[in-house]
């Protein structure tokens, strides 16, 4: 195996990856589904196919309900309660909840890819109607009637004559331990009463009422403070450090030290951040200018090695007609959780228990008890729900910190955040990314000839492997860096939505995956397909222009998929397109997410000043189609922080960098959206599919929403803008040029 | 000793005199509504509001807080009692992940006590110097106005019309 120059310049403590010439890992991005389902069973029933993993209930007639995938703010909670109440025929209050958890629940790999409702909640509705059915069966049995003469009630089987049982005395200790049939008996949703409701969400009272909502404000008994000294760059090596200054502090319990990873116990919070702070000053460091240059990123990315892939090849290319070409890059973007990652270790009994708010307990459980050297059976993790994360933020590496951190003061939970510069610094970054289409339109309006090369690195390098986390790196016996994990086409990693939907007669779709990793990188909401679905969207819509063509009617003339369709017609609808007077400033795209998921179209008006370049959103009006619905106000809830969050990520941001260090490592560094720049109305309209599958949805706007806003900026400036973010002063100078 | 009254209580402050407010309201008091968020005063999740006005608790030590009237959102009521500004935030379900909302619900507190008329525009603007990463403003600025609405006098919300 060779290393490349960079890993070996890098030492130790690297993080920046090189291993060109590792295969893969295969794997998904929720970590589960790979290969043929083993079983036939639906959902994550497939995996863990006793009803009791899913539904308990108890002598006294309480019923849990069990997830092994976590609340992130997206309402999951809420949703799968009402799937659970729906088809158990119970009021919802009645039922508790215990979400992913090592010790008590089935593992659902990563709550990611839009894939909770899915899986989990797919899993529980048909547990759950199992359940209903073997408690119904029960009754039937004990009461000597046909099961077709029972009904369920608030928690009870009805039978004539007044006839009525408890779920809890139907309940014995064996009936629930069955393994799910394939087929369950579901409530058809004519009759939902509680599915397709807009119920308000559990989590939200305590969130603003000041309750025990996070992880954050968990405070078990004896709970000590700790904090990470984080190195000033990606593979610093720690040289030098007076721990015993540090040490000698009131209030101070232990400095950790462990080849460069460093650590402070202390009794209280503002203890141990004045403790890291002595520490850090203490610190000394050898730096490797390792990373490439900020100004030329694109090229530096389409320089690195790469394994080519061509996804999608359809057609002879070449055709003749109108050329539109472009070359779309986006920077490095950070999750920018609101709350720094936070995790709570406690060393007991030699094993560890950590509430963390990962999106995969599990996984991390692997990792956290190679990173300690126990049998994982020595490990728990706990969700807790923290600040929202969008994906793979800092929260596995922090409850690396903590375990570390606890393992030298047994017995004591120690709670550690991170820094805001820490979060800033340190989270694995959606990656920077180039994608290049050249596209050809015929005089009479139809495309012709399509090519989308797409350049990326890794979207995927969560644990598993203790190697994905920084502390792994930083001791001083590190372990090897995870090998880099290309996602696997349908779903797709970088390639994300490179394939249009679009009924184009010929495509060639080519996938450059990047084995290195310039800047740490992982999952960031859509992975590629935000860039994919931007390029793909403002060359459609050139290509419109091009040929004379309205934008959604070309679109929709390009359209085979009949939902696909549908929404686009009922954004268009719902904002007026095409109605009144044209203004300038207008912009509309669509994308189905992953081409498997919510279908999404977004229409956007702008105003632009021109003596600024600053955009002021007037309109945005989306349409979804996310098959059945749980909470229609939970979906336009999810939709509306998509559009929002897109619109940050299209007009401000940019992770900053010098050839050592991250420099953009507070909020001034690295600016998002201020009420100032938020639009002055947003509207989503759900396209109802009742009865059809439920399709992910909490990333399906990210694409739409980017591509609309940037086609609204070509429409009012009459220039195109293809290296995002598209910032004030790019349309500024655009407009001058 | 500091000595401050917290949500109408008078409290004496064991911290020393430069820990940052913030702290104090997590650690001694026990509170959770005030957020670390940045401890820079750039997000607004540590805001409470002091004798009337909104401030970052992070970067505010808890000196200056001495003898003065501190609310935060513990302040404001609870899950079973919700105050307006709390009811109207769970009416308009203004939260996804919620870590930004009480720092918000803080600074329109203040903003609605001083300014029960306050227009879109001025709530808009009074926010400024809070972050929400979920994009839920649109929600926020729903909440802010119901609560406006439920809390002015019905004359007056009409004639604000
Ligand atoms: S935590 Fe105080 S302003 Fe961010
Ligand atoms: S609701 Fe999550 S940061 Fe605002």
């Amino acid at each position: 195996m060779t290393l490349s120059r960079r890993a070996v310049l890098a030492g130790t403590g690297a993080l920046v990856l090189a291993f060109s010439l590792l295969p893969a890992r295969a794997q998904t991005e929720t970590g589960k589904g790979e290969g043929p389902r083993r079983r036939g069973l639906p959902g994550s029933l497939d995996d863990t196919p006793r009803l009791d993993a899913w539904i308990r209930v108890a002598p006294d007639g309480a019923v849990t309900v069990l997830t092994g995938k976590a609340e992130l703010g997206q309402g999951l909670k809420t949703a799968l309660l009402q799937i659970a109440a729906e088809e158990l025929k119970l009021p919802l209050a009645r039922l508790s909840l215990v979400t992913a958890d090592t010790g008590r629940t089935a593992d659902e790999g990563y709550t990611a890819a839009s894939h909770s409702v899915q899986d989990s909640g797919t899993a529980i509705r048909h547990a759950a109607a199992q359940v209903r059915a073997l408690l119904i069966g029960e009754a039937a049995r004990r009461l000597d009637v046909p099961a077709e003469r029972l009904r369920v009630r608030d928690g009870a089987v009805l039978g004539p004559g007044g006839a009525r049982i408890g779920y809890g005395d139907l309940v014995s200790d064996a009936l629930l331990t069955a393994e799910a049939q394939p087929t369950s008996p579901l409530t058809p949703a004519a009759e939902f009463a509680v599915i397709g409701r807009p119920v308000p969400r559990i989590d939200i009272p305590a969130k603003v009422t000041g309750g025990t909502a996070y992880l954050q404000d968990l405070r078990p008994p004896g709970l000590l403070h700790a904090r990470v000294v984080r190195p000033p760059s990606y593979g610093a090596v720690l040289t030098q450090v007076d721990a015993a200054a540090v040490e000698r502090l009131p209030g101070v319990i232990a400095v950790v030290r462990d080849g460069t990873f460093l650590g402070v116990v202390a009794e209280g919070e503002w203890t141990a951040i004045q403790a890291m702070r002595r520490l850090a000053a203490s610190a000394r460091w050898r730096e490797t200018a390792i990373l490439p240059d900020a100004a030329d990123l694109p090229d530096a990315l389409r320089a690195l090695p790469s394994r080519d892939s061509t996804i999608l090849e359809r057609g002879a290319p070449g055709a003749a007609g109108t050329i539109v070409e472009g070359t779309f890059t986006r920077p490095y973007l950070a999750h920018g959780s609101i709350g720094p990652s936070c995790a709570i270790a406690e060393w007991t009994d030699g094993g560890a228990t950590v509430w963390t708010h990962s999106q995969g307990v599990f996984p991390l459980r692997r990792a956290l008890a190679g990173l300690l050297h126990l049998p994982e059976d020595k490990v728990r993790c706990i969700h807790a729900e923290g600040a929202g994360c969008y994906g793979q933020n800092g929260a596995d590496d922090v409850a690396a910190d903590a375990a570390l951190l606890a393992r030298a003061v047994p017995g004591r939970p120690v709670r550690v955040q991170w820094m805001r510069e820490q979060e800033h610094a340190w989270e694995p970054f959606g990656p920077g990314m180039v994608a290049s289409v050249r596209a050809a339109v015929t005089p009479d309006g139809r495309v012709a000839d399509w090519t989308h090369e797409v350049w990326s690195q890794s979207h995927m390098m969560r644990p598993g492997p203790p190697g994905a986390l920084l502390a792994a790196r930083e001791i001083a016996e590190p372990f090897p860096p995870a090998p880099p994990v290309a996602l696997a086409q349908p779903e797709g990693g970088g390639d994300r939505n490179a394939i249009p939907l679009y009924a184009f007669p010929t495509a060639k779709i080519v996938h450059h995956f990047l084995p290195d990793m310039p800047l740490r990188g992982s999952s960031m909401r859509s992975l590629g397909g935000y860039l994919n679905v931007l390029a793909i969207e403002s060359t459609v819509d050139d290509l419109a222009r091009a040929a004379g063509w309205d934008p959604v009617a070309f679109r929709l003339r390009h359209l085979t998929d009949a939902r696909a369709s549908a929404v686009v017609e009922a954004a268009a609808q719902r904002f007026g397109w095409g109605r009144g007077a044209p203004r300038a400033g207008r912009g509309f795209a669509f994308a189905r997410y992953k081409n498997l998921e919510a279908y999404c179209a977004v229409a956007v008006e702008i105003t632009v000043d021109r003596e600024t370049g600053q955009v002021g959103i007037e309109r945005v009006v989306a349409a979804v189609d996310t098959g059945e619905v749980v909470n229609p106000d939970g979906v336009a809830n999810q939709i509306e922080g998509g559009l929002l969050q897109a619109t940050s990520w299209t007009l401000f941001e940019r992770v900053a960098f010098d050839r050592t260090r991250v420099a953009s490592v507070d909020w001034s560094a690295y600016p998002i959206l201020r009420f100032s720049a938020v639009p002055r109305s947003v509207e989503v309209h759900i396209v109802a599919q009742p009865d059809q599958p439920f399709l992910g949805v909490a990333e399906a706007a990210q694409g739409p929403a980017g591509a609309a806003l940037a086609n609204a900026i070509r429409d009012a400036t009459g220039r195109r803008l293809r290296d995002l973010p598209l910032t004030a002063g790019k349309i500024k100078a655009a407009l001058g040029a | 000793m500091t000595s401050m009254i917290l949500n109408g209580e008078r409290r004496a402050v064991r911290a020393a005199a430069e820990t940052p407010l913030l702290y104090v309201l997590r650690e001694e008091f026990g509170l959770n509504a005030a957020k670390f968020g940045c401890g820079l005063g750039q997000c607004g999740a540590c805001t409470v509001v002091i004798d009337g006005e909104a401030v970052f608790s992070c970067i505010t030590p808890v000196m200056l807080a001495e003898n003065r009237q501190v609310t935060t959102l513990e302040g404001l009521g609870t899950a079973e009692a919700p105050g307006p500004l709390q009811r109207a935030f769970i009416d308009a379900q203004a939260a996804q992940c919620g870590y930004c909302i009480p720092g918000m619900m803080m600074r329109a507190h203040a903003l609605l006590a001083r300014d029960p008329d306050a227009s879109d525009a001025a709530i808009r603007a009074e926010l400024e110097p809070h972050l929400c990463r979920c994009g839920t403003h649109m929600r926020i600025l729903r909440a802010i106005r119901l609560a406006a609405d439920a809390m002015r006098p019905r004359s007056t919300a009409e004639a604000g019309r």
